[in-house]
């Protein structure tokens, strides 16, 4: 696959994430908050039928940057670390695979909270 | 009444109440279609310039939108972008990003413990306890199904 092929399927794949996620804002009034939570869990189980990666493969980060992706670090994290360390895997994995994302929210958040001021409106 | 055509289509627009969910929904493909596609390109660079495997540009590539959403968060940008964009700046993870900085800078007065610190999992806090769950959920399936060692 060439690279604009893969520009142009992040840009589809990952403008129809935001587009089914604008239906559900529209028709059915869910709240942002409740639409991220829907997406991860959504992605955690997609992950868990195994039918995500099908979805990266075609889209690579119009699957990777949506939230839904965030769902499948996490169960993809559960799944590594069910393989190297078995029971305590359960617990450990999700949270390790998608420590990258967890501590840079952490971190950047922090810092750009500290730096910057609410704007007078 | 005299209407050019461009007028009337518009009023038809207008009229229409499914016009408005199909332009919310451009809005949101497009802009956030862009936004992926942007992650797309730090995903080549650091592919071919720093040499990264695939496993770690999947975890690099949402470090830098991160970073991003906080910094356009902060600078007051992103929410600008937002009232075009809806879903479009929600569903990336740079809407994450803006989630956890846009309480914690407007809560910032009220403290850095409680205020800046607390606040910061408004949003990000559900997502985090029903992603988390989820994950240990299917990894407890998973293990007693004993697809693990």
């Amino acid at each position: 696959m060439d690279i604009f092929m893969r520009f142009f399927n992040a840009f589809w794949v990952g403008g129809a994430f935001c587009a089914v996620a604008q239906i559900l804002i529209d028709k059915t009034k869910l709240t942002p908050a409740r639409i991220l939570v829907a997406f991860v869990v959504t992605g955690v189980i997609l992950s868990g039928l195994g039918l995500y990666d099908k979805i990266i493969e075609i889209g690579g980060a119009g699957a990777t940057v949506p939230i839904i992706g965030f769902g499948n670090t996490l169960a993809k994290g559960v799944f590594k670390g069910i393989e190297e360390r078995g029971f305590l895997g359960v617990f450990t994995g999700g949270v390790t695979g998608a420590a990258g994302g967890i501590a840079a929210s952490v971190f950047f958040g922090f810092l750009a909270a500290l730096l910057f001021n609410p704007k007078q409106k | 009444m005299d209407y050019t055509k461009q007028e009337y289509l518009d009023y038809v627009q207008k009229k229409s109440p499914n016009s408005k969910l199909f332009r919310n929904m451009l809005f949101a493909f497009v802009i956030g279609g862009l936004i992926c596609t942007v992650g797309q390109g730090f995903g080549e660079i650091y592919k071919s310039v720093f040499g990264l495997n695939e496993e770690s540009v999947k975890t690099a590539v949402p470090i830098t939108m991160v970073f991003l959403g906080a910094l356009f968060t902060g600078l007051n940008l992103y929410h600008k972008l937002a009232k075009y964009a809806g879903a479009g700046t929600l569903v990336p993870i740079t809407g994450f990003a803006n989630a956890v900085v846009s309480p914690a800078i407007e809560f910032k007065r009220e403290g850095y413990v409680l205020g800046l610190a607390a606040k910061m999992f408004t949003i990000a806090g559900p997502v985090l306890v029903y992603g988390i769950n989820a994950s240990i959920l299917l990894g407890l399936i998973y293990y007693v199904l004993g697809f693990g060692k």
